[in-house]
């Protein structure tokens, strides 16, 4: 299986795009964990980095990341270029996550 | 009356861990802003001559405002104004995921990070909260 290469620039260094592929994109929505809702209650007392919501965030921007790299897979791509994050908070308590950007093949 | 006394010490320990937080957090950034400041980062879309390998690097932090400052912005929101509370919570929020993401680059022994894109969101906000926490998100592409 090719490693797809990922990039927000619009090349990777010593190559040449050879075919355009058109956009692929990848989404998830979460939700917030009752156990880490409450320490993040306690948290919202001193202030302060929440780790378990940093982690979740982290954890879903990867799911959302390789469903984008499975369907540029699918399309034949081995890069994906000039990728954007967008993210949205759909109702209280989830958050949407998405991520799009262009399949090519690069040489 | 007892309401009234958890609601004082609440102020009183958000006030007391709240300020000894953003103190310990500015001054490590500073230190790790200074250890990889040859790192150098923009804002261009188009590939700099002269590198030979990219890598997609990201970093993110979710943080909180504490008690007392939230009780102070809402008070500002009545009166109006600039709210201090919430621009340094946001900056702090800010230079931990930039650094976070240049901690990525420098482990791919990246000198540059290119086209660097910031995006800041509310979320896992609940109705009860004025602004429960807020999430930077900063990503890039570290290039050697």
């Amino acid at each position: 299986m090719p490693n797809i290469q990922i990039s927000n620039l619009e090349a990777i260094p010593g190559t040449t795009i050879t075919e355009h592929l058109g956009m692929v994109q990848g989404n998830t929505v979460r939700a917030k964990h009752v156990g880490r809702d409450i320490m993040a209650g306690l948290k919202n007392i001193v202030g302060g980095e929440l780790r378990g919501y940093t982690e979740l965030l982290t954890d879903s921007r990867e799911e959302c990341m390789s469903r984008m790299i499975a369907q540029a897979r699918d399309l034949g791509a081995n890069a994906v270029l000039n990728i954007r994050f967008s993210t949205s908070s759909v109702s209280a308590g989830a958050s949407e996550l998405f991520v799009y950007g262009t399949a090519v093949v690069v040489e | 009356m007892l309401g009234f006394g958890v609601f004082l010490a609440l102020l009183a320990i958000g006030y007391y861990f709240g300020k000894k937080n953003e103190t310990n957090h500015f001054r490590s950034l500073e230190r790790r802003e200074q250890a990889l400041a040859h790192i150098t980062t923009n804002t261009l879309k188009t590939l700099p001559a002269g590198y030979n390998s990219s890598a997609f690097v990201t970093g993110n932090v979710v943080i909180s405002i504490d008690y007392f400052k939230r009780l102070m912005a809402f008070f500002r929101t009545i009166f109006g104004g600039r709210i201090n509370a919430y621009a340094s919570l946001i900056e702090r929020a800010r230079r931990e995921a930039i650094l976070r993401m240049k901690e990525q680059a420098h482990a791919n022994n990246a000198s540059m990070v290119a086209n660097v894109r910031i995006e800041t969101s509310s979320v896992f906000q609940n109705a009860q909260q004025q602004l429960g926490s807020l999430e930077v998100y900063a990503y890039g592409t570290a290039l050697k």
